[in-house]
């Protein structure tokens, strides 16, 4: 017992000497959203418009504190300490972890907000060059022999897993589509892919700065920032006829804000981005607002065949046993 | 581990010998040789030539490439978007956090650089060698694990997680435990510096100063820390530029909070994540220009200690017995 | 001499203090932290742990890592050996600044060499364009891993080297060519058993760093399992799936590696030293 006290001792001491931080907003309150990597935009837009809405509605000013990061890596942080008080990650399975591991907040947590707690959507698209040289239209081109696929590790990426999902769907719904054809699919696309990045956000980089690869599976919105961003005589957005739909889902991690006092203003936080306010600003950074009204801020999102992780996989808990998990489906396609 | 009150016969005994009898033997430089030999002993100059060009070449392509592509990132959208980059309230606080994780886990090794090389150097007891590799020990570890292991301490889930939760006290993803992992993988460097100075600096004058009547502090102040000064410094420096620079185990612990527990390593991989590649090399050219003031530092002070070099787990047994 | 030497250790002061004091701070800092790698892998069972770390994709990746370190260790050696000849040797302009120079892999952080490198040697990098009307792909292939760690090794091979080298003992190879021995002759039998104990020390300590690197790695290797996955990456995956045994597992199996590595290095230079003073 002794060491521990030591232990502690020390750690006691180089936190007082470490907390004395510059004073970064020390009035009003202060919160944590831990997101995933495609928002840092979105969330740096609304996390002023949510400050200036707070101090409206209550008079007490408001710091909000971002993290981003790939949304397995984000989750995993948030298990281990990471005091966050939203989550608004990638994948529902990610914020599912955190209840069923951490016990951060309760197992029924969808159902808590509307939309199954995704206020925005997003799809699955292609990002090609210019002129579309291999003449990518749609899931069967890409995996053809010779066409490079830019995707991430859907171990460690969320918006990789979409990208899987959405393909595997493609596959299993296509006529005659079955199980083993879907995998034959996977598996094809796959071996089409020369790297794997560990997050969308290096993928995107991959593709569009070091020039690797004929075609890019991207987040819809991550598409149209990275066409803003690099130019769009460079690239061009690819819509296949079907993909999925993409839910990143809120949640409010109820142990941090019942313990640090902000869950007044953490519920509001997650509330106003199902407003007019905070659909528009979801729209305007090319995420899919729930609000049809919104959507007008947003580029024209072409109406293709959505289908969802229900339809296709059963649901997040069974993709990621089937697919993702130690010796699942993906790991079977790189087994020799 | 007692001390050992007689001289041993093992290898490490026999070195520290050898290095109070002074490792500055007088070594004839080729140059001043006789010009006859000189040429006997010189390489034909085609050869010299070829060995040059593969020299120069490599280094050229492994590392000055690098460099001036570093800068050349940074500064081809212009100076103005360079110092905006630099200037951000996000660089700028990722400055803060690494100058101040610098500056407390600097410190803290150099007290343990202190400590350790004196225990070392001055005295002989039972697993000296043993006690010498652990000290080695954060060379091998890598990053990844070394940020790990304070997350299975301190995480959410670790040994101390629920006591620090209840107590409210955050150490991982916050900067107590940056500063922690950056101190584990530096913690070698001052020491292993010290050690092979304060060997070869011997213990007469200090045993002269305490036969006088002098205390264990004034000796420690008056004699020995004069004598291994330039190398406690250049022990500094370099553990300092590794602990500004440390990425993988800082990564781990870290949290990526913007503005908060971003390094600049950190900060660096999150520009080029968020597309801004300008800016991710500008931040990066500022941590190039330690490096390179780093280099300079330990060149001047270099020809101040007895042997400049890296100090590495091959320590100085080699060198010295060279002597 | 023996009699005073056993004066200076009971005549120096503060041996229980400083001794005290380093092994407290080892303890907290690294031992205590490092022990709950095992405490951990403890807990899952033999069975779970072999079928972990005997899984294809982590020897895959057990086999890339130790591969590539080696080859980078391997190109290290004969480069770092030409560059330390060169830079106790020979003079030319610029020498200086080299010199200093050889250093910046140790300074520079890793986030900075993965994304500069990338750069480079990404297909349409300066350098790696070069290499594709030859269909040779450098970054997000192994090729790129070696380049990163035969980046990062770099300092310490030439470090090891150049002092022996410079300390060699100039009468032996004026003896050598005396007693007429051509300059090859004098290199093949003098200088290079004399300097082979250091090289392999420098091998060894290249090959040791470049195991565990990772901030310049993961930027350039393609990350696929089973051909572009190194070791640091896969633990950081398998934090990443929550896995935490599986990570300690692959850390532990890792930490052993190093621990030999380190061991190994030691007594290597136990070994370099004695063969030294002897020859």
């Amino acid at each position: 017992m002794k060491l521990k006290q030591a232990i502690f001792g020390s750690a006691a001491a180089l936190f007082a000497i470490t907390s004395i931080n510059p004073p970064a907003a020390r009035a009003g309150q202060k919160m944590l959203n831990v997101s995933f990597d495609p928002t840092r935009e979105l969330y740096e837009d609304y996390d002023v418009a949510f400050a200036t809405h707070w101090k409206l509605k209550t008079g007490q000013e408001v710091t909000i504190n971002l993290s981003n990061g790939g949304s397995g890596k984000q989750a995993r942080a948030v298990i281990d300490g990471l005091q966050a008080d939203v989550v608004t990650l990638g994948l529902a399975y990610d914020i599912d972890a955190i209840a069923e591991k951490a016990q951060l907040l309760p197992a029924d947590w969808r159902g808590r907000l509307p939309d199954d707690s995704s206020p925005y959507t997003s799809t699955i698209v292609f990002m090609v060059r210019k002129g579309n040289p291999k003449g990518i239209k749609d899931w069967p081109d890409v995996v053809k022999p010779g066409v490079q696929v830019i995707t991430a590790n859907p171990k460690t990426s969320g918006g990789a897993r979409w990208a899987y999902l959405a393909a595997w769907g493609y596959a299993l719904q296509a006529p005659g589509g079955s199980a083993a054809a879907a995998k034959d699919f996977v598996a094809k696309l796959y071996q089409n892919v020369p790297v794997l990045n560990s997050g969308a956000r290096g993928s995107t980089t991959t593709f569009v700065e070091r020039e690797v690869g004929d075609v890019l599976l991207a987040w819809e919105n991550e598409a149209y920032l990275a066409l803003n961003q690099f130019g769009a005589d460079k690239f061009e957005i690819v819509y296949p006829s079907t993909s999925i739909l993409a839910e990143p889902p809120v949640a409010l991690v109820d142990k941090v804000v019942d313990r640090d006092g902000t869950r007044a203003v953490a519920q509001e936080y997650l509330n106003y981005l199902y407003t007019d306010d905070g659909q528009r600003i979801a729209a305007k950074h090319y995420f899919r607002p729930r609000l049809a009204s919104a959507a007008k801020y947003g580029p024209a999102f072409p109406k293709i065949k959505l289908f969802t992780v229900r339809d296709v996989a059963g649901g997040w808990q069974k993709a990621q046993a089937t697919h993702f998990a130690d010796g699942g489906v993906f790991d079977q396609i790189y087994q020799p | 581990m007692p001390p050992v009150e007689q001289l041993p016969s093992g290898p490490s005994g026999s070195r520290a010998v050898d290095g109070s009898s002074g490792a500055a033997g007088g070594r004839v430089p080729v140059s001043e040789a006789s010009a006859s030999l000189c040429r006997a002993t010189e390489d034909p100059v085609w050869a010299r030539r070829l060995i040059i060009g593969v020299a120069t070449g490599f280094l050229g392509i492994f590392l000055i490439v690098p460099l001036v592509s570093v800068f050349a990132e940074a500064l081809n959208q212009g100076v103005g978007l360079y110092f905006a980059a630099i200037t951000d309230p996000e660089a700028l606080s990722a400055i803060r956090l690494t100058l101040l994780t610098a500056a407390i886990a600097v410190p803290l090794n150099l007290v343990f650089g202190l400590a350790a090389s004196w225990a070392i150097t001055r005295f002989e007891f039972h697993g000296k060698n043993l006690l010498t590799t652990l000290i080695d020990l954060p060379f091998a570890v890598s990053p990844v694990i070394a940020g790990m292991i304070y997350v299975l301490m301190f995480g959410a889930h670790g040994w101390f997680g629920g006591w620090l939760m209840e107590h409210n006290i955050r150490i991982i993803f916050a900067v107590p435990g940056i500063v922690l992992a950056t101190t584990f993988v530096t913690f070698p460097f001052v020491a292993r510096e010290l050690i092979p100075v304060m060997e070869a600096s011997g213990t007469d004058e200090e045993l002269a100063a305490i036969t006088l009547g002098a205390t264990g502090w004034q000796t420690f102040y008056r004699i020995t820390l004069p004598k291994v000064k330039w190398g406690l410094l250049y022990g500094v420096i370099i553990c300092n530029a590794r602990a500004m620079g440390e990425f993988g185990a800082v990564s781990v612990v870290s949290g990526h909070i913007r503005g908060l527990t971003n390094t600049m390593p950190l900060y660096v991989e999150i520009l080029y994540n968020d597309y801004n590649f300008t800016a991710s090399f500008a931040v990066a050219s500022l941590l190039t220009a330690l490096a390179l003031v780093t280099l300079v530092a330990k060149r001047v002070i270099g020809g101040k200690v007895e042997h400049p070099r890296l100090p590495t787990v091959a320590g100085d047994g080699v060198e010295r017995e060279a002597a | 001499m023996a009699g005073m030497i056993r004066t200076t250790r009971r005549v120096l002061p503060g041996f229980g203090l400083t001794m005290g004091y380093t092994l407290a701070y080892l303890s907290l800092i690294a031992l205590i932290p490092l022990s709950t790698i095992l405490l951990k892998t403890e807990g899952m069972g033999w069975v779970r742990f072999w079928h972990v770390v005997l899984s294809p994709r982590v020897i895959a990746a057990y086999k890339l890592s130790i591969g590539a370190s080696l080859i980078a260790a391997a190109i290290n050696s004969v480069f770092g050996f030409i560059v330390a000849w060169t830079l106790s040797r020979y003079e030319f302009p610029g020498k200086g600044a080299l010199d200093a120079l050889v250093d910046l892999p140790f300074a520079l952080p890793t986030s900075v060499a993965g994304i500069t490198l990338t750069s480079i040697y990404a297909q349409n990098g300066i350098i790696g364009r070069l290499f594709v009307p030859f269909g040779i792909k450098i970054a997000f292939a192994p090729l790129g891993i070696v380049v990163a760690l035969t980046f990062i090794g770099l300092p310490f091979v030439v470090r090891t080297v150049q002092p022996v080298l410079q300390e060699l003992e100039a009468e032996l190879e004026e003896a050598a060519a005396t007693l007429g021995a051509t300059r090859l002759q004098t290199f093949r039998r003098v200088i290079g058993p004399a300097m082979l104990p250091a090289l392999i020390t420098g091998f060894a300590l290249a090959f040791a760093r470049a195991l565990g690197e990772y901030g310049s790695v993961v930027f350039i290797s393609g990350n696929m399992p089973m051909h572009t996955e190194v070791v640091p990456l896969l633990i950081m995956t398998r934090l990443e799936e929550f896995d935490y045994q599986g990570a300690t597992a692959i850390a532990l199996v890792m930490l052993v590696l190093s621990f030999t590595m380190l061991f190994g290095i030691n007594l290597l230079q136990r070994w370099s030293a004695s063969r030294y003073a002897a020859g």
